[in-house]
């Protein structure tokens, strides 16, 4: 059978991201049986559908929403994550530059279910292009009706607040998200509270990814039973993965899970680059384990086979690494990303990736002791589940299965009297330590 | 977190919002329930009209938001976009996080120190450029990649590069040269 087009289906259409090309698309359409529907039916629908966090976390949608407090007198507030910083990740942008009423029509449905009047949408800084599409929608969309007060006669508010970031990755993380949108620096918090209890401006809260809040719209058009239809027991429904690096078409392709890997990367991108040999595969962005070429070819593409190797679906964001790519150099380059962006609160994190992006720096610049090795890999324990947010397991997660599967191109680099041949690009630059 | 600054001084240059500004700075206090979380916005606002923030503009945005002073200066630390100083007229941001450095953004940053003699956090004496190495902008399918002028320059090659900036130099808009 071939992959449904949820989350893409109009990616290629030149005026999805107008009101009118999304309405001549059947854009909306979902609204009229939406506002007919008592708000735990949506929850209901959308708890069948099993649709899971599209962030990272891969948390259950409608679990997620069960959870905000029915009676409440404090306002409640959805935040939609569109920071989408991740390494390799560029799937949000696509959605936000081509299919913006989508996302405006999944916040409606999630507000209705949940009982939301504000939805502040948080977009990374940098984002420009999909700053100003995402812009125009809901300028449209307040104008024809279906943001701003009694929707379509249907009674429901809803108010969207387009919130811009300033460039920190950390500001991903829900509660620094929610920090930031305070007005705050971007600093997770402490869980418990969760958001759903004590969110933004001290509400309850819903955090949610642009992807997941976008494939709301198809679930409650085709419903939960088709969506369920499609991928496996615990992994339902599709998934944009957003595939880069050594691949010959590099892009981002809609897959339904429960196929296999390799063979999903090579459908879509048409395999490694100019033909090259294949040695390794990232599938869920740079804060995931990594996977052998052997590991990539035999593993199936949903969040439980995924898991059972040690790595994640995470974000979607699939890195191919062929035979030239160097994993001590990749190794350097995700530790001094996790060690840039540490928000410095907690000191497993903040001296942790400093520490291990150091010693990795000194092996691959040929100053590296025999005993580094073995001390990044005591380092990685240290680091995981003793910090406020996950950022502190992003890096140790992956410097622990580099190193543990690619363990003889480490030593390579600290045997002096063997040092590696070095592909750099002609204009190559090493970067210095410390130059964070 | 580890963009450690310098201490800045104020530029001894008053800070107001422009008439535009001051209608939007109008516009954005409604849509927050607290005075604190129009700060991001109103930086924003701020660095539009002049470029970067100085510390007159800090000061007066804690003083249009009821906040003290220390509150925005400790945002405008914390986050990389906010800039504190002038930024060359075209400011370049290249990324060099993996799927940009396994397709060569090396080669873009040799490009750039040999041809406008500027490693990452210079400008040029003239003031046309700066340069910065940022983290993943999320544009990685089309690797290597840079952010300039407010918009993203995709599928780089050196050559391709050498030409935007040749236009930037000759004052011919560069978005010619993006094919
Ligand atoms: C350090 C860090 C960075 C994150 N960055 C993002 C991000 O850029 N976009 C995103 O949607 N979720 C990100 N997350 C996950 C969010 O915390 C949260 O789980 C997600 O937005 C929830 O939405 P979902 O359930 O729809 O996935 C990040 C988490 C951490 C710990
Ligand atoms: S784990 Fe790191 S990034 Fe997360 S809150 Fe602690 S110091 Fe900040
Ligand atoms: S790695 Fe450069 S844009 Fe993502």
């Amino acid at each position: 059978m071939a992959t449904p087009k949820i989350i893409s289906a109009r990616f290629d259409e030149k005026k999805a991201h107008t009101l009118e090309g999304y309405l001549a698309l059947g854009g909306y359409a979902t609204l009229k049986k939406l506002f007919k529907m008592k708000p735990d039916e949506v929850i209901d629908e959308v708890k069948r559908s099993g649709l899971r966090g599209r962030g990272g976390a891969g948390f259950p949608t409608g679990m997620k929403w069960s959870f905000i407090p029915k009676n409440t007198d404090k306002p409640k507030y959805l935040c939609v994550n569109a920071d989408e910083g991740e390494p390799g990740t560029f799937k949000d942008r696509l959605i936000l530059e081509r299919d913006p009423h989508a996302l405006i029509e999944g916040i409606l449905i999630c507000c209705h279910a949940v009982g939301i009047k504000t939805a502040y949408i948080y977009i990374r800084g940098e984002y420009d292009f999909p700053l100003a599409r995402l812009g125009a929608a809901v300028k449209e969309a307040y104008a024809n009706g279906y943001l701003g007060k009694n929707i379509k006669n249907s009674g429901v508010d809803v108010d969207v607040v387009i919130h811009r970031g300033a460039g920190a990755y950390i500001c991903g993380d829900e509660t620094g998200l929610i920090e930031s949108l305070e007005g705050k620096k971007g600093q997770p918090r402490p869980k418990p509270p969760f958001p759903a209890i004590v969110g933004v401006f001290d509400c309850p809260t819903v955090v949610n990814n642009v992807e997941t809040i976008s494939a709301l719209p198809w679930i409650m058009t085709n419903g939960a039973d088709a969506y369920a239809a499609i991928g496996t027991e615990k992994s339902k429904g599709t998934m944009l993965f957003s595939i880069s690096g050594m691949v010959e078409r590099p892009g981002v392709y809609e897959g339904a899970f429960g196929v296999n890997l390799w063979k999903f990367i090579e459908e879509s991108t048409g395999g490694v680059k100019g033909g090259k040999k294949l040695k390794a595969v990232i599938p869920g962005g740079s804060s995931s384990a990594i996977l052998t070429a052997e590991e990539a070819r035999n593993v199936n593409l949903d969040y439980e086979s995924i898991a059972a190797t040690g790595a994640m679906v995470g974000s979607g964001a699939i890195m191919v690494f062929d035979e030239d790519t160097c994993v001590v150099e990749a190794l350097e380059v995700v530790l001094r990303f996790y060690a840039h962006e540490s928000c410095g609160q907690c000191p497993p994190c903040r001296e942790g990736t400093y520490w291990l992006y150091e010693i990795v720096n000194r092996i691959r610049t040929g100053r590296g002791r025999p005993e580094d090795i073995d001390l990044m890999l005591a380092i990685c324990p240290d680091m995981l589940g003793r910090t406020v947010c996950v950022l502190a397991d992003s890096a140790a997660i992956p410097a622990a299965s580099y190193i543990k599967k690619f363990r003889s191109e480490f030593e390579a680099y600290i045997d002096k009297a063997n040092p590696p041949e070095r592909k750099l690009h002609p204009g190559g630059i090493n970067f210095e330590a410390r130059a964070l | 977190m580890s963009h450690a600054r310098h201490a800045i001084a104020p530029s001894g240059k008053p800070f107001a919002f422009s008439p535009d500004n001051e209608a939007k700075f109008a516009q954005l206090l409604p849509k927050y329930p607290t005075k604190r979380a129009v700060i991001l916005p109103a930086l924003w606002l701020a660095q539009e009209q002049e470029g970067h923030i100085t510390v007159e503009a800090m000061e007066y945005v804690a003083r249009r938001l009821e906040q003290p002073a220390v509150a925005v200066f400790a945002v405008v630390e914390f986050y990389t976009m906010f800039k504190t100083e002038p930024t060359g007229k075209h400011h370049i941001q290249l990324c060099r996080t993996l799927s940009c450095w396994m397709r060569g953004y090396q080669d873009l940053q040799g490009l750039i120190e040999r041809k406008l003699g500027i490693g990452p956090g210079e400008k040029t004496p003239d003031g046309k450029f700066s340069f910065e190495l940022v983290e993943c902008l999320g544009s990685c399918g089309t690797a290597p990649m840079m952010r300039m002028d407010d918009r993203y320059w995709e599928n780089l090659t050196v050559e391709k590069l050498e030409r935007i900036v040749d236009a930037c130099n000759q004052g011919r808009d560069p978005a010619g040269e993006d094919h």
